[in-house]
């Protein structure tokens, strides 16, 4: 009684969590990201379905994303004026059964093979269907794509869905109920024998699964929850063009799921946060934060495989023996010359940015706290290298402190287990 | 006269123009332990992987209590009661080892590919997984990621997983290959306790083992079986003697 009592705080959390963002981010600007937050969260949990839970690789699930928008998009302007008796709550149905069909469609093709042959099948369709968006335009609009008007479906209890606000929290449910529903997944036969799947595929053969059964289910299911969140972001945006379905928009989830984390359930919906936050609001600091998005990529690659989450797990078992708090002064000063590092690295990329970029129309001198440095010379290379390179060598000096604090505290966690 | 669990008629099997399987048949009757003996590369191994599914066979047939299972893939041979153990261990190494076990039991009990129900709920999923795990002596290890168990348990935990679907057939690849005396023991006895009213087929390098365990001994040779009979005619078998026993013994 009391673990699923716990189990449902949870959930009932997440809900109070959800319901109580808007009224501690007011602005319109949190909630527009919030709302794209809640899409992401879904479009990255159902592609960890595939990389995370089966070990399969896509390049293409934009896809289901990308044409269950264009579907549902179709499907409010049939609707509209009370054509059909539809409420846009039940909307994102549509969305999951069209990307539920496109993944039993492709699907099919494409899990006959594991490994690199079904990442370049997915590759393939994801290109092929990119093709299309731009050959017929009757269907995806062409380059503009096609908008719609969410507003002129029925009301429900009076709510037609205009304001941002409405459609915030038509966005949390759904993202509430695919979170729980994908994490429900984990948990039952087919979820476990995935992970089998994606363990040890030879021996999950001769326990009885057909692998690539399990990888067709997978990806059905997959495409099902990319779909709701294609629908969400039709809904959101009220607009759908070819980019939705196309390469970026499969890159954007395979960095999110990725860099939040593919091993552990959470991992995603970290990524998809973060990365959500840091397009917005990067992309308004600077015209480089595609960059950053690639470096910070990279970074976790090399120095995190495990993603943020992994990150995080690393350090359950210190936080649940209450010696987290022993960590702290060491990663508080590896921090100094980490920000070091990274104001190098800042400087150097937004320097060039700004000289490549911006220099030969607006001249090459940048101001940067209210001094002028012209990045046509050797002074603002000069500082960045510099601090990079500070912040490197202190790094260096002061990585010792972190393992050896980390060492203490797995020693008196050991120490207090076989006590 | 018994009736036959798995029976080779006239296996052949060649890697790209090499011979491996020249001519292989067999027949096992129900609730035997056979053992199939033979030199390094004799293609025991090879043999399996052919009745189990993994490779087709090149030319013969394999029939499963009289079903013909030839280029069946392995999950069907497995769904029809055939489940084999590997040489070199194969396992689900960041899964537990309960759910490493569990995965052996779920499709025996029906559960299939379903993903309506929590796989916690399933009682006999757990019960039979648990008892599994008794018979294989690792219930202290159930929460340890089976890759970091020691190579003993992974053998055991290996054994487990091919007899946790219940299957009436069971065929064991080298289950003792690179234990020590003690732990070959404790192998012999849980093969002994989890053969009982089932069907094994086992191939093993060590004579003890196969002498203690065996009701019927086969040696492969070259592809081909030189002799099968009980172990003590296979003992006095000149040619067994020729072949493989006393080059072992040179060793
Ligand atoms: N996939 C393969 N492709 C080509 N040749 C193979 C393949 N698998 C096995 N062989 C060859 O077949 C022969 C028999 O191998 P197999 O593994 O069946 O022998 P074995 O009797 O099990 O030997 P061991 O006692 O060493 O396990 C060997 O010469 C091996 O090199
Ligand atoms: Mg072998």
């Amino acid at each position: 009684m009391r673990s699923s009592l716990g189990r449902y705080a949870l959930w009932i959390g997440l809900a109070v969590l959800f319901a109580a963002l808007p009224h501690i981010f007011t602005s319109g600007t949190s909630l527009t990201k919030m709302s794209l937050m809640g899409i992401m969260i879904v479009f990255a949990l159902s592609y960890n379905m595939l990389l995370g839970q089966t070990g399969m690789l896509s390049f293409g699930h934009a896809v289901y994303y990308g044409l269950a928008g264009f579907m549902v998009v179709h499907f409010i302007n049939r609707a509209s004026g009370g054509a059909w008796p539809v409420w846009l709550p039940f909307v994102p149905l549509i969305g999951g059964l069209t990307g539920l069909t496109f993944g039993i469609i492709f699907g099919w093709v494409s899990t006959k093979r594991a490994g690199t042959a079904f990442a370049m099948i997915s590759l393939g369709l994801g290109e092929l269907v990119a093709a299309c968006s731009l050959i017929l335009r009757g269907f995806f609009g062409g380059e503009e794509g096609i908008t719609t008007n969410r507003t002129r479906l029925l009301r429900l209890f009076g709510y037609n869905f205009g304001p941002q606000i409405q459609v915030y929290y038509l966005i949390a449910a759904w993202c509430l109920i695919c979170i729980a529903a994908m994490y429900a997944i984990t948990r039952t036969p087919l979820g476990r024998m995935s992970n089998a799947v994606r363990e040890n595929p030879e021996r999950a053969q001769f326990v009885g699964y057909s692998t690539q059964m399990v990888r067709f289910l997978s990806f059905c299911l997959s495409g099902f929850f990319a779909g709701i969140a294609g629908a969400l972001a039709a809904i959101n945006f009220e607009i759908m063009n070819f980019l939705s379905v196309g390469a970026i928009q499969s890159g954007t989830v395979l960095l999110m799921t990725y860099i939040g984390g593919v091993g552990h359930f959470f991992g995603p919906i970290l990524g998809a946060v973060l990365i959500t936050w840091l397009q917005s609001s990067l992309s308004d600091l600077t015209g480089a934060w595609m960059l950053y998005f690639g470096l910070l990529f990279i970074f976790v690659i090399m120095f995190s495989p495990g993603g943020i989450a992994g990150w995080i797990m690393l350090h359950e078992p210190l936080a649940r023996a209450g010696l987290l708090m022993r960590l702290l002064p060491a990663y508080l000063l590896i921090a100094v010359p980490v920000l070091i590092a990274l104001a190098g690295i800042v400087g150097l990329i937004e320097f060039g940015h700004h000289y490549l970029v911006k220099g030969a129309t607006d001249g090459t001198v940048v101001r940067v706290l209210g001094v002028a440095l012209d990045t046509a010379g050797p002074l603002p290379w000069l500082i960045s290298v510099g601090l990079l390179a500070a912040g490197l060598v202190l790094g260096r000096r002061l990585w010792p402190v972190v393992t050896d604090a980390w060492n203490a505290a797995s020693a008196e966690l050991k120490r207090r287990i076989s006590a | 006269m018994s009736a036959v669990a798995l029976s080779l008629k006239d296996i052949h099997k060649s890697f790209g123009n090499t011979p491996i399987i020249r001519g292989v048949s067999l027949d096992v009757p129900v609730g035997e332990r056979h053992a199939i003996i033979g030199p390094n590369g004799a293609g025991k191994s090879t043999l399996f992987h052919l009745i189990s599914g993994r490779f087709p066979v090149s030319a013969g047939r394999i029939l499963l209590r009289g079903e013909d299972i030839t280029g069946l893939p392995p999950y069907q041979i497995n769904r029809r009661g055939l489940s084999r153990s590997f040489q070199v261990t194969n396992i689900f190494p960041r899964l537990s080892v309960f759910e490493n076990l569990r995965c052996g039991v779920l499709w025996s009990l029906g559960y299939r590919y379903s993903f309506w129900r929590f796989v916690e709920g399933l009682r006999d999923a757990r019960e039979r997984t648990e008892e599994v795990m008794v018979q294989i002596g690792m219930t202290a290890r159930r929460a340890i990621p089976a890759g970091v168990l020691t190579y003993a348990e992974q053998r055991a935990l290996e054994i487990g997983i091919t007899i946790a679907g219940g299957a009436d057939v069971i065929m064991l690849d080298e289950p003792t290959a690179g234990m020590s005396r003690s732990e070959t023991e404790n192998a012999v006895e849980l093969i002994r306790k989890v053969s009982q009213g089932r069907t094994l087929i086992m191939v093993e390098h060590d004579m003890s083992v196969v002498f203690g365990l065996a009701d019927t001994i086969s040696v492969l040779v070259y592809g081909q079986i030189i002799a099968t009979g009980a172990p003590a005619a296979i003992r006095q078998n000149r040619e067994v003697r020729e072949a493989y026993l006393g080059q072992a013994e040179e060793h």
